[in-house]
């Protein structure tokens, strides 16, 4: 119906065509799964370069039932942490990227890379509990965050084992093949990240690295009460730019391509997106880092033909 | 309609029944009962500390066990109602702790807890595969707390067979129902306590819950949280019996400032919050103050004052209590919110407590040692039994024919021992023993071990922080000054009813000691990359240079010649002459 006096035709109400708004991206889901893979203190850096990345995605809408996290190792409750219970991006001490209401998975030992390749590819003992399963289908987005030690094509993990980009490669295929995504962003912030993303073969997967190969990814600044360095560049900058990203935001990947450019990363940036199948373009940042969900007033009445029964 | 024809009655309430609450209004029928509870006991004690006890319990009339499913959840979490219908779980019993209780300067804990992580479990005895359930059940658990209780396998697991009989009803005695384990290592930080303040009715929104905020409640010297499920008798004659879930929480700052003849802290200064008001679903809301060492007010200070006392036997002593009740609006005042001030002076030495326990290990080197537990009687002409038992892991081997238990330099043989021996990779040590323990004296108990060593995929990824051995637990009914009440069904404050009291002269009071760091003999773990890089590179330089002795030709060169000469080459060669 068109309401007078306007010069645009509203479309008719009917549910079937405006149906395909809603899922123009071909995503209804959002999950994302955050591996920090570094033990000790003097990795501090790492675990809140996971956390901040976390504390964006749940601030975005993605509950804590759809994200996975894993933390090698403990630093806010660290007896060597002078301020217990928070973990600070910078060392101004404003943002506690810990918060209130973390929910952590897989914590201390079990930051294995066997147990981040059965959290991909859904092969889990028949007892582990909903909250450390990834538990996506096809018309799921997955956001994928590594951050480490790493090398020319391995992540260490905790000091005794890593994960090679060709394994990498094969648990995405693995996944692909189960249907197990729609679209799959992944991002990794390590010395050489850009090496753990030239073995992709799997369709409709992005991939963005603090480093190129040859290149160390840096860390940001060190504060003197706790010791430490306190975050790494590149994922500073990228909070910096997710802070200002709101679930209705329009910025669209090639936003996020032009984050930490060198003059602030110190190393080069890179990314992948030829084995993405739309424009990079088109893909809205909260479409991996959110979880909008699409609301549409009807006007109509819509009468139930048969009354509604209980059951006994 | 038919909404009369529904009756929602938790007694034979079907699968189906998804009738909300609030549309049935049948009078005939009796709701089952909840109750809710919450209470906070604030101690200040000898050492300058404060010690800050949360309990909060609820009440629950319905049985788990039968046939249909249990669907409609009020005050109860549904995530452990459905474990304990799933498991089939008597009594649940799990505690997370950081820190270690010093019972000597701060006295007995009203709920003891060892640090790291513990639970122990009563099945119940229709549960035909107690092991397997056992396992899924730490898994399940592992996820509602964000644990990593998945780490309790076979390796770490006992049966005891005289400590931790069930703190509920039933007399149950077989003990192939019971499972204990803890992680020594398991750390406690804010992602532990989220899911634990979920279970709470009122969450962290309302009454005592809102001071339970992180950052203060782990800048603390001990802080444990814990959950108890168990059944209990609704009265004297236990005709009813309900399912209590109690969720404690136990902390103790340190808040010395220096200088100035009193101590002061207040609520804000704990916890950085006040309390505006009780939790709504809460039918009893206080908060005790333990002024027993100061009765007339001499060096005790509490402001806002109140005019409720109440006094109640717990751990062997009829302690005073101040109290302030959250469900009367008067306690909030007029600026609606509740901010406890006390100051005091810190007083001469406080009673010695009449048991304490501690534990090391003696020896040098990385083969053997030897562990010795000390156990402390303070009471001056009485002495009593305790049961002391030991889980020891696997790779500490110990030789129990060293096993020597003296009392004042005497010779102490323990009326009771149960021995199970270890086998590798497959269960650990479990020792227990039930010592007499002399008046005023100290008991030691010492054991010699071998370390073994582990398989290189064993180790942990830092392995040279060394291995935890589990705390010792020893448990004991102590003489009690005051006689104690043993009706448990009398209202009472939470705080003295969680141990059940069965005599009158005695109660019962469990000690745990510190747990043990041992080094194990740790392989070099660079080892294969330097081998291989030293015998790649002898290899090549030993192997590669004889054999280009050995094969290589040499031959006779001439010196290329001077640059005049090369010129007159080439022009030789353009004329077609032989070169010089």
């Amino acid at each position: 119906m068109s309401l007078t006096g306007s010069t645009r035709r509203f479309s008719p109400l009917v549910p079937q065509e405006n149906a395909g708004q809603f899922f123009s991206s071909g995503h209804t889901n959002n999950w994302a799964v955050l591996v920090c893979t570094s033990r000790f203190w003097f990795n501090y850096r790492h675990v809140a370069n996971t956390l901040s990345v976390y504390r964006s995605v749940k601030r975005l809408g993605i509950p804590d039932s759809h994200i996975v996290l894993m933390l090698a190792d403990d630093m806010a409750c660290n007896h060597r942490n002078p301020k217990p219970a928070t973990v600070f991006s910078h060392k101004n001490m404003e943002l506690n990227v810990y918060g209130d209401d973390v929910e952590v998975d897989y914590r201390g030992y079990e930051v294995t890379v066997e147990n981040f390749l059965r959290v991909l590819t859904g092969r889990l003992p028949p007892s582990t509990p909903r909250s450390k399963r990834l538990l996506s289908d096809d018309r799921s987005n997955i956001l994928i965050y590594l951050t480490g030690h790493g090398g020319n094509g391995f992540l260490k993990f905790q000091d005794s084992e890593e994960i090679s980009n060709v394994e990498l490669a094969d648990a995405f295929e693995q996944m692909w093949q189960k249907r197990r995504y729609n679209e799959l962003l992944f991002i990794i912030d390590t010395c050489q990240g850009a090496s753990m993303y030239e073995r992709f073969y799997s369709p409709n997967l992005m991939a963005l690295a603090s480093s190129q190969v040859g290149e160390d990814s840096l860390s940001h600044q060190p504060d003197l009460a706790i010791g430490v360095h306190l975050m790494d560049r590149y994922t500073f900058y990228l909070l910096e730019f997710l802070e200002d990203i709101h679930p209705s935001s329009k910025a669209n990947m090639n936003d996020l391509f032009k984050v930490c450019p060198k003059s602030q990363c110190v190393s080069t940036p890179g990314h992948r997106t030829d084995l993405f199948l739309r424009d990079p373009g088109s893909a809205l940042i909260t479409d991996f880092f959110g979880s909008v969900r699409k609301v549409e007033i009807t006007m109509e009445t819509i009468n139930l033909t048969e009354p509604i029964h209980s059951f006994r | 309609m038919r909404w009369e024809e529904t009756v929602v009655e938790e007694a034979t309430a079907d699968k189906e029944d998804t009738s909300a609450p609030e549309t049935v209004v049948q009078s005939s029928v009796p709701q089952p009962k909840d109750d809710f509870q919450e209470e906070l006991v604030i101690r200040p004690l000898h050492s300058g500390d404060i010690y800050a006890s949360f309990q909060f319990r609820t009440l629950w009339e319905t049985d788990f066990m039968r046939g249909n499913k249990v669907s409609h959840y009020r005050l109860f979490p549904k995530s452990l109602g459905q474990v304990i219908s799933k498991f089939s779980v008597r009594e649940l019993h799990i505690s997370f702790t950081q820190g270690y209780w010093r019972t000597m300067q701060w006295g007995q804990p009203f709920l003891p807890s060892p640090p790291g992580a513990e639970l122990w479990v009563w099945f119940q005895d229709s549960v035909t595969d107690v092991d397997g359930t056992w396992k899924e059940l730490t898994n399940v658990l592992s996820g509602i707390f964000c644990a990593s209780l998945n780490f309790i396998d076979s390796t770490n697991t006992v049966q005891p067979s005289a400590s931790f009989k069930p703190l509920g009803i039933g007399n149950v005695t077989d003990h192939r129902f019971l499972r204990y384990a803890t992680l020594p290592r398991e750390i406690v930080c804010t992602e532990n306590l989220t899911p634990w303040k979920k279970l709470l009715p009122c969450g962290s929104k309302a009454g005592l819950a809102v001071l339970l905020k992180s950052e203060k409640l782990f800048h603390s010297s001990f802080h444990s949280q814990a959950v108890h499920i168990r059944p209990v008798c609704q009265d004297w004659q236990c005709k009813t019996t309900s399912w209590e879930l109690r969720q404690t929480l136990n902390v103790v700052f340190d808040l010395h400032t220096p200088g100035q003849g009193k101590l002061e802290w207040s609520l804000f200064k704990m916890f950085s919050r006040t309390l505006t008001e009780a939790c709504p679903l809460a039918s009893s809301s206080k908060i005790y103050i333990d002024i027993t060492d100061d009765p007339q007010g001499e060096q005790f200070e509490v402001s806002p004052a109140t005019h409720l006392l109440s006094q109640a036997m717990v751990l062997g002593d009829r302690r005073t209590f101040s109290v302030y009740d959250l469900t009367q609006q008067i306690t909030f005042g007029t600026v609606r919110s509740l901010n406890l001030l006390i100051r005091w002076k810190s007083s001469e030495d406080m009673l010695r407590p009449l048991l304490h326990a501690e534990r090391y290990v003696a020896g040098y080197g990385l083969q053997t040692g030897e562990i010795h537990t000390l156990m402390y009687n303070n009471h001056p002409y009485r002495s009593f039994p305790v049961l002391l038992l030991d889980s020891v892991p696997w790779y500490l081997r110990l030789y129990i024919h060293t096993l020597t238990v003296t009392s004042k330099g005497k010779d102490n043989k323990p009326s009771y021992i149960h021995y199970q021996p270890s086998k590798d990779r497959v269960r650990p040590h479990l020792l227990e023993m039930l010592v007499q323990l002399p008046p005023n004296s100290v008991t030691e108990v010492t054991v010699q071990f071998e370390r073994a060593l582990l398989k290189w995929t064993e180790y942990t990824p830092d392995p040279n922080h060394g291995f935890y051995v589990g705390s010792s637990v020893i448990s004991s009914l102590v003489p009690s000054i005051v006689a104690m009440d043993t009706n448990s069904t009398r209202e009472q404050p939470l705080f003295s009813s969680f141990f059940p009291c069965k005599e009158e002269s005695s109660y019962f009071m469990r000690v745990y000691t510190e747990p043990l760091l041992v080094n194990l003999p740790t392989p070099d773990f660079s080892m294969p990359y330097n081998v291989i890089c030293l015998t790649c590179t002898v290899v090549a330089v030993g192997y590669g240079s004889l054999y280009n002795l050995l094969t290589r030709s040499f031959q006779i060169e001439e010196p290329s010649p001077g640059l005049a000469k090369r010129i007159a080459n080439i022009i030789r060669k353009m004329r077609g002459v032989p070169p010089l």
